[in-house]
Order: structure tokens, then sequence, then C-alpha cells
């Protein structure tokens, strides 16, 4: 067994290299969590609506996006954008768009889950009392479903941020790659790894406890 | 643009053609998804069944087991096994990256079996295991041949889907340079700069390959079923 030295993990070092990439893991993990529930929402009312050439586009959508891995759909997106829009992008904007776009596909099937949790009687007291239907979805419907998945979206979001390492595979500069380039420059790859990993799992432990609470306390009201 | 599929035929200057590569590189998705598949049903049942037995610190390690393989990301996990761990423990020094890769995705998925295998275990009736433990069978017989006889019937539909997930995990084993489907993508890509059709034979495999576990997951299924129960027919 050959000795760990944490020594050289001081403040500048945080400074320096991890609290660009955390801001980063951050905002895109923000970005792509309201991006992709307010998509989401939008492809859940389309498979929903009856309608089949508005259920068939979303279910294609989704059903696509969850059937290949992410790492894929980070390359593909880096590798089509800059060949649709004509000009090179940079790995972070690409991953914000990919994180978007991709979540989007598994955000919808919880909202999906949460539009079916509402009663149907309650979209018809909708309806009874003259409401269109968009102001049935926004005004009962979305609320409750909202309400009754907030424990679920958490979890989603949680999952999300974990995913956001991945952005790796085209070099993106987020919390993981802070803490590798910080271990290549000290030539201490073993050690800032490790505190890489006691890094991500206390941020996802204390959230998912977090996200516990809240789902027995939602449980209570109810 | 224009299509050019011949790219498969080309030569990657090492004897072989990009066509040979890539169903090599299949063949190592499919052996890391599948090694990973084993070590993560054997060790998620065990820390399953921990998690349901009346004891507090065999509860405690299947919880903790679950929580920790559960978040800390996939990527880091493989790092972990691949850079850390081999240093600490210098013992596992000549262990191939592919041993490595395969107990990382394997123990990070176990988490996930973990939590399957104990809400199959909770929903069961609390009535079978006391009717179990009142004819005079051990607890270990109890579970044998009362409890997880029904539980593992129950999960199946889950442990698809998580056997689904592992064929789309084993993609991560690319950072760790295993010579499986992405690694290909990436390397086969920059080579030949025909990204669209490399993607789309790579993409094409990985739904293949899902396809097929979900098919075989369904005939298992079918094939243990119990008559009278929910989805049991006939």
């Amino acid at each position: 067994m050959t000795a760990l030295d944490f020594s050289f993990f001081n403040w500048n070092v945080v400074s320096g290299f991890v609290i660009k990439g955390f801001f980063f893991s951050i905002q895109l993990t923000l970005i792509a969590m309201i991006g992709g529930i307010a998509l989401g929402t939008v492809l859940a009312l389309m498979r929903l609506s009856g309608k089949p050439w508005l259920v068939m586009p979303a279910a294609a959508y989704v059903n696509t996006l969850r059937s290949i891995p992410l790492v894929m759909v980070i390359l593909w997106f880096f590798l089509l954008i800059p060949l649709l829009i004509g000009r090179p992008m940079g790995a972070e904007l690409s991953a914000v768009i990919t994180f978007t776009v991709f979540e989007a596909a598994y955000y919808s099937e919880i909202m999906r889950a949460g539009i079916q949790s509402v009663p149907k009687g309650q979209v018809y007291a909708g309806y009874a009392v003259g409401m269109t239907y968009a102001q049935c979805m926004q005004l009962v419907v979305l609320p409750q479903a909202f309400r009754n998945m907030l424990p679920v979206l958490l979890t989603q979001t949680i999952i999300l941020f974990q995913d956001t390492s991945l952005v790796y595979a085209i070099g993106a500069y987020d919390l993981l790659k802070g803490f590798e380039v910080a271990g290549k420059n000290f030539n201490r790859p073993v050690e800032t790894y490790l505190v890489a990993a006691v890094v991500y799992f206390v941020i996802c432990f204390s959230l998912s406890m977090l996200v516990r609470r809240l789902q027995q306390k939602i449980q209570i009201i109810r | 643009m224009k299509w050019d599929w011949q790219v498969f035929l080309q030569d990657t200057g090492g004897g072989q053609t990009y066509l040979e590569w890539l169903m090599s590189a299949w063949g190592w998705t499919l052996s890391v998804a599948l090694c990973a598949l084993v070590v993560a049903l054997l060790v998620g049942s065990l820390m399953g069944i921990l998690r349901t037995v009346p004891n507090k610190w065999l509860v405690l390690l299947g919880n903790s087991w679950t929580e920790l393989f559960r978040n800390i990301p996939l990527l880091v996990q493989i790092f972990l096994w691949y850079h850390v761990i081999p240093s600490i423990f210098l013992a596992l020094r000549g262990v191939p990256s592919f041993m490595l890769v395969v107990f990382a995705l394997g123990f990070f998925t176990s988490a996930r079996i973990a939590e399957q295998v104990k809400a199959g275990i909770q929903t069961l009736p609390k009535g079978q295991r006391y009717a179990g433990l009142a004819v005079g069978l051990t607890l270990p017989q109890t579970y044998r041949y009362v409890l997880l006889p029904m539980a593992f019937r129950i999960v199946i539909p889950p442990l698809t889907s998580e056997s689904m997930n592992i064929i789309k995990n084993s993609s991560v084993a690319f950072a760790v340079s295993i010579a499986e489907l992405t690694m290909f993508a990436m390397q086969a890509q920059e080579e030949t700069s025909r990204g669209i059709e490399i993607y789309l034979a790579v993409t094409g495999l990985y739904f293949i390959s899902a396809f097929a576990i979900n098919r075989i997951a369904l005939f298992i299924e079918n094939r243990v079923q119990v008559p009278g129960m929910i989805g049991g027919g006939k």
C-alpha cells in the first residue's frame, strides 16, 4: 500500500482548478433541468393528446433518446450541431444543448405519469365550469402533476448531476475535469480522483436525503 | 452531403477493415455488459436480501452499500477502479482493465438491483415470512423456498430495464480505453472523418443489443410465470 499525500490540496487548488468546473456542472444541471422539464412537459402533453400526429413524433423522440447511451448522444450533438449551423461550437455550449434535449425525454416520462395521476374527473370538472383545454391544464392538472411528481423530478435531477460528468467525452471543463487537471498539474491523480468521488458523494447523498424528507412531507399532506 | 458507406471496407492501417474493428468493438461492449450484469445480479441480490433481514447490522451494510454506489457518478467510479484502487492495493496492479471496468459497472448497477430486490421482497405479504418460520423453516430456508421464488418473479420487469441500462452504461468504459463501441466511434470518426456513418452504425448496434436483451428477458418472464398471479395468465 502506497501512502496517500493530500498536502498539496489547499484553497489555491480549489479556486484555481475546481471552482470553475464546479460552477459549470451546476450551471449545466440547472439549465438542463429547467429546459428539460419545460420541453418534457410539452412532450408529455403531446403524448397524452390522443391526436396521432402529435403522439407519434413525441413518442419517437422519447423512445429514441431513451434507447441511446448518453455518451453517444453527447458525441452525436457535438458532431451534428456544427454541421447544421455551419461553424464550430464549444464543448460547453454543445453540452448544455445536448443535456436539455436528452433529459427532456426522461422528464417527459415522469410528467406523463404525473399528469395521469390526476383523476379524470378533475379535467371534466374543469371543462364543466367552462375552462378551455389550456386553462384546465394550467390551473388544474399541471400544478397537481408537478406536486405529485416533485420527488421523482428531483431524483432525476440528481441523476442528471451525476451524468454531467460524461461531458468528459468531448472535453468540456466540468467538476470532474477540474479535479483531473489539478491532479495532472501536481502529479497526484490518485488523491484528486478520491477527493472528486467524495465531493460527488457528499453532494448527491445530501440531496437525496433532502428529497426523501420532502417526499415524507408531501405524503403527510396528501 | 453524400453517404460513403464504403468507409467500413477501408483498411484501418492495422491489417483489418473498419467493419471488422466495429464487430470486435461490439463484442467488447457485449462482454463488458454481460460480465458486469452477472456481477451486478449476484452482488445486487445479496445486498437487496441483506436489507430485508431482521438484523440491523446486515441492514446497515446493505443500505450503506446501496448509498455508496448510487451516489457517485459511474465515470468517477470507473476512474476509482482504474487509477485509485491499483495504486493503493499494489496486489491489484496486474489485473487487466477489462476486469476493473466489469467490477466498476457491476457494483454501480448492483446498487440499483439491490433496490429492486428489496422492494420485491417487501411487496410480499408479511404473512408469507411468518408462515415459513412457523412451519419450522430456518430464515435462510424461508428466503430460499418461500420469499425469493416470488420476489424474483416480481422484479423481472425492473431487472429487464436495468439489463438494458447496463448495455447503455457500458459505453462509459471508453474513458479507460476499453476497445468497445463508443471508443470505436470516437477513434474511427477521427481517423476517417465519416462521423455520421460511423455513429449511425454504432447507435444501431446499441439498439439491437438492448432490443435483444429485452426479448430474452421477456422470454424468461414468460417461462417462469406463476399461473394465477398478475400477468401469470392461462
